[in-house]
This record gives structure tokens, sequence and C-alpha cells, in this order.
């Protein structure tokens, strides 16, 4: 089968409203787990609303997964609350919870065909014949994998293997799905197909809430919502996806989410009605966007990489000068490492001037103030 | 033109590597396989060395032959359901419930099968027997004049004490195949909806069946011959295959049909371990 996208035919067009109602939201109150003196995850208190998709993403031992596995009923909260929609799940086991999930590894079960893993939730809660056989047809046609139906899983590819997985947590109308680093078993290309199809599908499925636990940037910044950045067992940042990209209020997520440059600066002029404030770097006077800086503050500006131009325009009216070190072809992009006063600052360039300077050279950047964001030098840890 | 080719005889090559298996086969020859034809010749042939058909068709008809092929089958197949369900209840146990301690309690069970087998039945016999402690305290606790369990000393007390001693043949292929099942997969069962009853049935059973089988059909083998056991619980009326070739060999002396009765056993040995290497290859043993 070619990386097809998920088919228009939707799971959700036979009983809508089921998954689409209010109820599918997912409270996290206080919520801490702990095995023995070992706090895994501290006291999270966060919502994903109906229908949405939150990305929680983290290094390893971050507790994301912990979490994940808190709201699936694997792993008892030490102390909290777990409740989806009106109901308390914390004391319910995992059968009752109504939920979905798709692990790393599919999980698929190998001595079942493809049409029986999928059928095997819906003859656990009892549905009756005729259900099931349009729910499988239902729910393999969502992913494009009808054709599959009388397969082993051992017959499937790693792609095709996750595919059915995903009809399987579809098929028994979850309130909510879990997707535990689904991606991160497959190889690059199909992976980055695979991000593609599951935004497709959610759009398909628009009540659907998705708790998606990754530690792959791009999958989160593709398909979430909300992205939740968890640390040592903490959400240090919490936001809607371009929100924590542009804004980052951390050093922590800034460099984890996306490349960032964070240029020491000193803040010489609050923070105007605007919403920017002056700042000095060297002797470079520039304008970035603030919060509730003050005049003598030390911050870091970020820049991404890819707002870094090589050429002045009208909206680039800030300009550092660094030495260039390393140029990195890589067909899409030039990325290009220069020195600027000590720090090093990547530039991601789509264009490049035709006389590309030497290594040694001092070169000019600009970039525009919208493009940047003032962070305290001594948050996010 | 024709050119003269000179054809040169392969020298001879010695492997010596191939004469290792000279000392392990003639060892084998020596000690098991002559032993062997021994009693297939004694079960066959009459002391003039003519087959002795009519001989081997009398004791494969009688009475006492029938009698214990059937306790033999019998006694074996019930030990070995009893060893597959108490074993499979103990690795399920061992293996998915969590439990401070499991690894020992599993290493334990292990312990019994360097024990000899009539050490259970010993045990037995101070736990269950007339006097054992068990029957000791219904009769001082009710005030009963006579043992109220009486069990031991009959077909029952050889399964209780084979299933005793051969359970643990069973545990240890079934906690290797369940440290094979992903725990994903019981997982992603659990949140779709199964109970646990279905998942061990739908789930974990398939993924165990080659042990299963590998394992029955092992337990199967060495009930069909235990010995010990059955000797020591004495049980009346209770003779099995290996009891009847010791009787007919030992205390009635009648060799040939001790030999006859030997060659059914073997046979019925030898099928059952054909089976049990199937399985285990299927297993991957």
């Amino acid at each position: 089968m070619s990386a097809a996208a998920f088919t228009g035919t939707s799971v959700m067009d036979i009983d809508a409203a089921k998954v689409r109602g209010a109820g599918s939201n997912v409270h996290f109150d206080k919520v801490s787990v702990a095995y023995g003196a070992h706090v895994v995850l501290h006291p999270l208190t966060l919502d994903i609303a109906p229908g949405e998709i939150l990305a929680m993403i983290g290094p390893s031992g971050s507790g994301k997964t912990t979490a994940l596995r808190a709201v699936a009923g694997f792993v008892r909260p030490a102390s909290g609350r777990i409740r989806i929609g009106a109901t308390d799940v914390t004391d319910l086991p995992p059968y009752e919870r109504g939920l979905g999930m798709v692990v790393q590894n599919y999980a698929l079960f190998p001595h079942m065909r493809v049409e029986d893993n999928v059928a095997f939730g819906l003859r656990a809660q009892g549905a009756d014949k005729a259900l099931i056989g349009e729910r499988i047809k239902d729910a393999l046609g969502t992913v494009g994998m009808s054709a599959y139906a009388r397969r082993y899983p051992r017959e499937l590819s790693g792609g095709q293997q996750q595919r059915v997985a995903i009809a399987r947590a579809l098929a028994v109308r979850p309130r909510v799905l879990l997707l535990d680093e689904p991606l991160s078993a497959l190889d690059a290309q199909i992976r980055r197909n695979m991000v593609e199809e599951i935004a497709r599908l959610h759009r398909s499925l628009p009540g659907l809430t998705i708790l998606y636990v990754t530690h792959d940037q791009t999958e989160a910044l593709t398909l979430a919502d909300k992205i939740a950045i968890m640390r040592d067992g903490r959400v240090c940042s919490h936001g809607p996806t371009t929100e924590l990209y542009r804004r980052p209020p951390n050093r922590f997520t800034a460099e984890f989410l996306g490349r960032a440059n964070l240029l020491p600066v000193t803040v010489a002029e609050a923070v105007g009605p605007k919403g920017f404030a002056t700042a000095r770097h060297g002797d470079a006077l520039l304008t970035g966007a603030g919060r509730n800086e003050k005049a003598g503050d030390k911050s870091l500006l970020c820049i991404r990489p890819q707002h870094l131009s090589l050429t002045a325009d009208s909206d680039h009216t800030n300009r550092i000068v660094g030495t260039l070190q390393e140029v990195h072809w890589q067909g899409e992009l030039t990325h290009l490492v220069l020195d600027v006063d000590g720090t090093p600052v990547r530039v991601s360039a789509t264009r490049l001037p035709i006389a590309l300077p030497e290594p040694g050279a001092k070169v000019p950047l600009f970039f525009a103030p919208a493009d940047t964001s003032l962070l305290p030098e001594d948050a996010g840890v | 033109m024709s050119e003269a080719v000179t054809l040169r005889a392969p020298a001879f090559r010695r492997e010596p590597g191939k004469l290792w298996i000279v000392p392990p086969a003639a060892l084998l020859a020596l000690l098991f396989f002559y032993p062997l034809v021994l009693i297939a010749r004694q079960a066959f042939l009459d002391d003039r060395g003519v087959a002795n058909v009519a001989e081997v068709i009398r004791v494969l008809h009688s009475r006492f032959f029938l009698n214990a092929l059937i306790n033999t089958v019998s006694i074996s197949v019930a030990a070995t359901a009893g060893c597959l369900v108490v074993g499979l209840v103990l690795a399920l146990i061992l293996a998915f419930v969590p439990f401070p301690g499991s690894g020992f309690i599993a290493r334990l069970i292990d312990t019994f099968i360097a024990l000899p087998t009539f050490l259970v039945t010993l045990a037995f016999t101070f736990l269950y027997g007339s006097a054992g402690m068990l029957n000791a305290g219904l009769m001082e606790t009710f005030s009963l004049p006579l043992p109220p369990v009486d069990f031991l000393y009959s077909a029952w007390g050889v399964i209780l004490a084979e299933v005793t001693v051969y359970t643990p043949f069973i545990l240890r292929p079934l906690l290797a195949a369940f440290s094979l099942v992903d725990r994903g997969q019981i997982e992603a069962a659990s949140v779709l909806g199964a109970r646990p009853f279905r998942i061990v049935r739908q789930v974990i059973l398939p993924a165990a069946i080659p042990a299963l089988i590998a394992g029955g059909s092992l337990c199967l083998l060495l009930t069909v011959n235990e010995f010990g056991i059955v000797l020591f619980i004495g049980a009346k009326g209770v003779i099995t295959l290996p009891l009847l070739i010791y009787g007919k060999a030992i205390q009635e002396s009648a060799y040939q049909v001790a030999c006859i009765i030997a060659v059914v056993n073997i046979a019925l040995s030898l099928g059952l371990f054909g089976l049990y290497r199937f399985a285990a290859g299927r297993l991957g043993a």
C-alpha cells in the first residue's frame, strides 16, 4: 500500500454525536505519581478540552508517559484526581474508562487477523455482530486499510500495523484517544507521512480528544492544539502551540521546542504599550517582544534560526554582526553558524546571497522585532 | 586437437574431527541401545531364538496388562491435567500479579524439581495419612473414631502427589512464555474494555499454547514412567506399567512378560517424547 492518506470515510459518521458531545475533556487535578519515595510526577493540574489535541513532550524520564498511563489507569496516582468528562475515573479500572490507546510498538494481537484486532474491543464490550461488522468496515476505511482485513499483523509493514492499531482504538468510539509515542518505531519518511495522516484524521474527527505523548517536537508542532512541556516530573510550560513556539516562557521551552538562538541582553527600555522593549547586546540596540521587563533586567532574546536574514528589509530592523564559522548545505536549507560576541548563533536560510561570505568573514544579520521574544535569564531552569 | 589431460585422483583426506563421534556412539550403544535390544529380544524371542508371538498376544490381551495400561494412562492424564491447571494459575499469578517476593516463590517452586519424588509422598503420609496431621486434627476436633480423610492410598493420592511433584515442569516453560508476552498487548486489551479473564483467554493463552503443549507432554512423559510415587503410596489396586514391570521381573521372575510390557512402556514414552520435542521445537526451546 502506498502511504496514502487516511480516507475521508469517517468512523464518526455512524455515531458522531456520541464522541463529539461534551464529556470528553480530561482534567488532571493535582495528580502526582510516586514509586515509593521517588516522585515521578509532581502535582499536575491540567485541562484538555473536548476535541483538543494536547501534546505532552519532554525528554526521557520527564513524566509524560506516566501522566498518560495515569489517565489510562495503569498507574495509580499517589494524590489528586483524574476526571474524564463528568466522571471521576481515578479509581476505575482501565476497561471501564472508555478510552482508546495506541502505543509505540503497535501492540497488535499477533494471532488475530486485522479485522479481529479491530473487533476486539467491540466484542469485549458486548457489541452485536452487525454493529461489529459495520465498525470494522468503517474503522479500517478511515485508516485506508480495508483491503488488509484478512491479513495477520506479521504480514503488514510497520506503518500499516500502526494504522490498524489506530483503527482498533477508534472502533470502540473512545471518549479520549491516548497516543503514546505512536510513531517512534517508524522510519523518518513513514513518520512524516503518518503525522500528516493523523492530522487529517483529526480534522475528520473534530470531537475526538487526543492526548499525544512524544519526544518529537515536530510531531507536537504539527498536530497539537496545545503543548505541555514536561521536565523532571513537572510541566514547565503549557499553552497553545503557536504561542508557546513564538513566545516561549523560559529557556528550556525555547530550546526544546524547535531551535532557538538566545542572545544575552540587558533591557534598556521597559516594555511599552505595544509590547516591545529595547535591549542592548554588546554595541547593538535591539527591539524585542517582551512581557513585563524593566530597564536594567538581564534577559535572553530568543530568535529562531529561520527568522534571521542575511539581507535587510523594512521589517528586519534589528541588526547584529557575527563572524561566520560554519556553513552546512542541506538541500532545502542552508545552515550557518556565526559567533556573535561569544554566543553561537544559527541561521537557517532558504535563500542566500549569490556571493556567500567565506568562514571568518564578518556577516550582518537582520531580524524583525515581532519574531523575537524576551525571556528572563533565570527562568525556565 | 585433443589434449592430454592428467586426471589426478582426489587425495584421501583425513578428517580426524569426524572420529569424535565414535566414543559417545560406542558408549550409547553399550549402555543404552544394547540393553534395549536385549529387552526387545527377550520380549519377542523364546529361549531358542524363535519368535514367540503367541506369548506377546497373550500378555497384551491379559487383564493385568490392560488394567495397568488403563491405570497408567488415566493417572498420567489426570495428573498432567492437574499440573496444567495448577501450573497455569501459578504462572499467571507469578507473571502478571505483581507482589513482593514473587521471584523467590518461583524459585522455591523450582526446587521441587531437585527433590526425589518419594519425598513428597513421605510428606503426604505425614499430612494426609491415616495417622497424619489432617486426620489426627479432625478426629480430635470432631471426636471421630476413624480417620475421615482416606484418599491418599488410592489413585487420587497418586495423582495429587504427581501434581505436586510435576507442576514445576509446567510452570517453568509457562513463565518463560509469559515473559515474552508484550505487556503493551495486555494494556491495549484492557483499555479496549477487556476484563482480566478475557485478556487471559484471548491474549495471554494463545501466546502460551506452545509452552503448555511442551510442558504438558513432558509432564505426561514423566507421569507415565513414574515409579517411586506409585510404589511408595502403595495404593491398593493401583498398578501402573512401571510397577507391573517391577512386579513381574523382580517378584515373579517372569522376565519375558516384564520385557513385553517394558517394550510397550518404551513405545509409549518415545511417542510422548516425540510430541514433547515437537512442541519444544515450536516454542524455541
